[in-house]
C-alpha cells in the first residue's frame, strides 16, 4: 500500500461519509422533535434524484434540476408529514413507525409503478464527472464537490439550529412540545420545517449518490436509506453533528475494508449493520446522543 | 378581561372541571385556590385550549373557541406552567428568546428589563437553564412568558418545591407585575400565600367553585381558615 493509493481511498471516504451524513441528518432531525424513525426518508432522497434526473433529462440545466429536486423532495416530505404522521401525533409510537414503513413502501412502489424498476443510467453533465490528474492520484471532482457542498449545507444547518429562532424552537421542541405551544410557537410549523430541512437535505444526498454510481432505480432510497440511518445511531440519534460523524465513520469504514481487504468487498454493505448492532449493544446514546427519553418531560 | 362561563372539562368519563363561572378582571390578581386534584391545573390548561373543554371563555372581547394554544398565546395569554418547565437544554437567554419568538422587534429591549427584574438570572444568562436552582428556574420561567408581553399572566402553582423565603420572593415579584399593569391569574395551593396578594379568589374543590370572594374577606373567615388555611 503507498501513500497514494492511501490517499485516494481517504478521498473516496470522505465523499461516501459525506453522502451518508446527508442523509442521516434528516433521520436525526425527524427523530429529535417526533422520535420516529422515518423510514420514509430513504425514499424521500430517490424523489430527490428521480426528480433532478427527468428534469436534466428534459433540458432543464442542471444546477436548476437539483433546485427542483430539492424542492420536490421537501414537498414529499412535508406531505408526507402533514398525510401520514401528523393524524398521529398523540397515537402510539409504534403506530407512527408503522405508519412510516407504508410510506416508504408506497413511494416505492408508486415510482416503480410510473416508472418502472429498470435503473437508468444518470447523467451529470461534465463538470460534475470531470477527472482530475493530480500527483499520480485520479481524482474525481465529485469527490472534491461533495464534501465541500456537504460542509456548507452542515454549517447552514449548525447555524440555523443554534442561532436562529427556529432552530431554538427545534431544539425545545426535541424536548417539551407543550411548553413551545406555550411560547406562542406553532409547533406544528417547525415540525414542517424540520422535515423540510431532512428532506431538502437527502435530496442533495440522493443527487450525489446518483452522480457517483451512476443510475437510479426505484429501490435506491432503501440500502442507502438504512445505511444513513445506522450511521445517525452511531453518531447518536438526535444529534446533527453526531450524525454527520456517523455518516463518515460509515463511509470510511467501507471504503478501507474495500480497499484492503478486498475479500471482504462483497460484505461491505454488512459493515453499516454491524456497527448497528454493537452501539446498540454497548452504547445506545451512540457518539454524541443524550439520552433523550429520560431528559424529556 | 377573562370571562369564563360553564367552563367542563372531562378525561374519558371523569370530570376535572364540573361547570364552573369566573371572571378576572383588568389590573386584578386573581386567584384559583385548593387543593390538590380539585381541578385547578386542568382549568389553566382549558382555558388555553391545550385540553378539550366545553363552555364559554372569553378573553379581551374575543370568543377564544376553535382557537389553537399558539394563537392564543399571541393574542397576549401567557401561562408559566406548573413545574416551571423552562427548556433545560437552552441557555438562559434562548429561553427568553422563545418566549419573545413572536416579538422580535421587542426582544432586546425585554430581555435587558428581564435581566433588571431579575438579576440573579441575568448573571447566568449563557448557562443552560437546567443548571439552574429551583428558584432561579421559577424566575426564568415567569420571565420567559413575559417576553411576550401578556396582558393576562396565568401562573399554575409558581411555589411549589421552592423554599419559603423564594416563594416570598416570587410572590413580591407577582404582585410588582400588577402595579405595572399586568392583570393576573394565579392557581395555588398555597393559599395562604396566594390569598395574602390577591385581590379576589376563587375556592375549588371537586372541579366545581366552592366559594369566591375578595381574599381579605377570606383570609379572615374562620371556614376557610381551617380547611384551607391550616387552621
Amino acid at each position: 500500500m503507498d501513500i497514494l493509493t492511501f490517499m485516494q481511498q481517504m478521498v473516496n471516504g470522505i465523499s461516501l461519509g459525506s453522502m451518508y451524513a446527508l442523509i442521516a441528518i434528516g433521520y436525526t432531525l425527524v427523530y429529535g422533535v417526533l422520535r420516529l424513525i422515518n423510514f420514509a426518508h430513504g425514499d424521500i432522497m430517490m424523489v430527490g434524484a428521480f426528480t433532478a434526473y427527468f428534469a436534466h433529462a428534459s433540458g432543464v440545466p442542471f444546477g436548476l434540476a437539483v433546485i427542483l429536486a430539492i424542492f420536490a423532495a421537501m414537498v414529499t416530505g412535508i406531505l408526507t408529514d402533514k398525510i401520514a404522521y401528523k393524524p398521529l401525533r398523540d397515537a402510539p409510537k409504534i403506530s407512527l413507525l408503522i405508519t412510516a414503513i407504508g410510506i416508504s413502501f408506497f413511494l416505492e412502489n408508486l415510482f416503480n409503478v410510473l416508472f418502472g424498476g429498470v435503473p437508468r443510467a444518470f447523467s451529470a453533465p461534465d463538470y460534475m464527472t470531470k477527472i482530475l490528474h493530480f500527483k499520480g492520484m485520479y481524482i474525481p471532482v465529485t469527490v472534491i464537490i461533495i464534501p465541500t457542498v456537504t460542509l456548507i449545507l452542515l454549517f447552514i444547518m449548525l447555524w440555523i439550529l443554534n442561532k436562529t429562532k427556529y432552530g431554538m424552537a427545534i431544539r425545545s421542541l426535541a424536548f417539551d412540545i407543550p411548553t413551545v405551544k406555550l411560547m406562542g410557537i406553532n409547533a406544528d410549523f417547525i415540525i414542517m420545517l424540520v422535515f423540510a430541512m431532512g428532506s431538502g437535505l437527502a435530496a442533495v444526498g440522493g443527487i450525489f449518490y446518483a452522480v457517483s454510481y451512476p443510475s437510479i432505480d426505484p429501490l435506491m432510497g432503501v440500502i442507502v436509506g438504512l445505511k444513513a440511518f445506522a450511521a445517525a445511531v452511531l453518531g447518536g440519534i438526535g444529534s446533527v453533528t453526531g450524525a454527520v460523524i456517523g455518516g463518515f465513520i460509515l463511509g470510511f469504514t467501507e471504503i478501507v475494508v474495500v480497499a484492503f481487504m478486498p475479500e471482504l468487498g462483497g460484505y461491505k454493505d454488512a459493515f453499516a449493520f454491524v456497527f448497528l448492532i454493537l452501539v446498540l449493544l454497548f452504547k445506545p446514546t451512540g457518539i454524541m446522543g443524550q439520552d433523550l427519553e429520560r431528559s424529556r418531560f | 378581561m377573562l370571562k369564563v362561563k360553564n367552563l367542563e372539562v372531562y378525561y374519558g368519563v371523569i370530570a376535572a372541571v364540573r361547570g364552573i363561572d369566573f371572571e378576572v378582571k383588568e389590573g386584578e390578581i386573581i386567584s384559583l385556590i385548593g387543593s390538590n386534584g380539585a381541578g385547578k391545573t386542568s382549568t389553566l390548561q382549558a382555558l388555553l385550549n391545550s385540553i378539550k373543554r366545553k363552555g364559554e371563555v372569553v378573553f379581551g372581547g374575543y370568543d377564544t373557541k376553535n382557537h389553537k394554544t399558539h394563537t392564543l398565546v399571541q393574542k397576549g395569554l401567557a401561562l408559566v406552567p406548573e413545574g416551571r418547565r423552562v427548556f433545560i437544554n437552552l441557555s438562559v437567554e434562548e429561553n427568553l428568546r422563545m418566549g419573545a419568538f413572536n416579538n422580535d422587534e421587542n426582544y432586546e429591549h425585554l430581555k435587558d428589563e428581564m435581566y433588571k427584574l431579575f438579576p440573579r438570572i441575568g448573571e447566568k444568562k449563557s448557562q443552560m437553564a437546567g443548571t439552574l436552582s429551583g428558584g432561579e428556574q421559577q424566575m426564568l420561567a415567569i420571565a420567559r412568558a413575559l417576553m411576550s408581553e401578556p396582558k393576562l399572566l396565568m401562573l399554575d402553582e409558581p411555589s411549589l418545591g421552592l423554599a419559603p423565603k423564594i416563594v416570598g420572593e416570587v410572590f413580591e415579584t407577582i404582585t410588582r407585575l400588577r402595579d405595572e399593569g399586568i392583570t393576573i391569574l394565579l392557581v395555588e395551593q398555597n393559599a395562604y400565600a396566594a390569598l395574602s396578594i390577591s385581590d379576589r379568589a376563587y375556592v375549588l374543590e371537586n372541579g366545581e367553585i366552592a366559594i369566591s370572594g375578595d381574599a381579605k374577606d377570606l383570609i379572615g373567615d374562620d371556614s376557610i381558615r381551617e380547611k384551607y388555611l391550616g387552621g
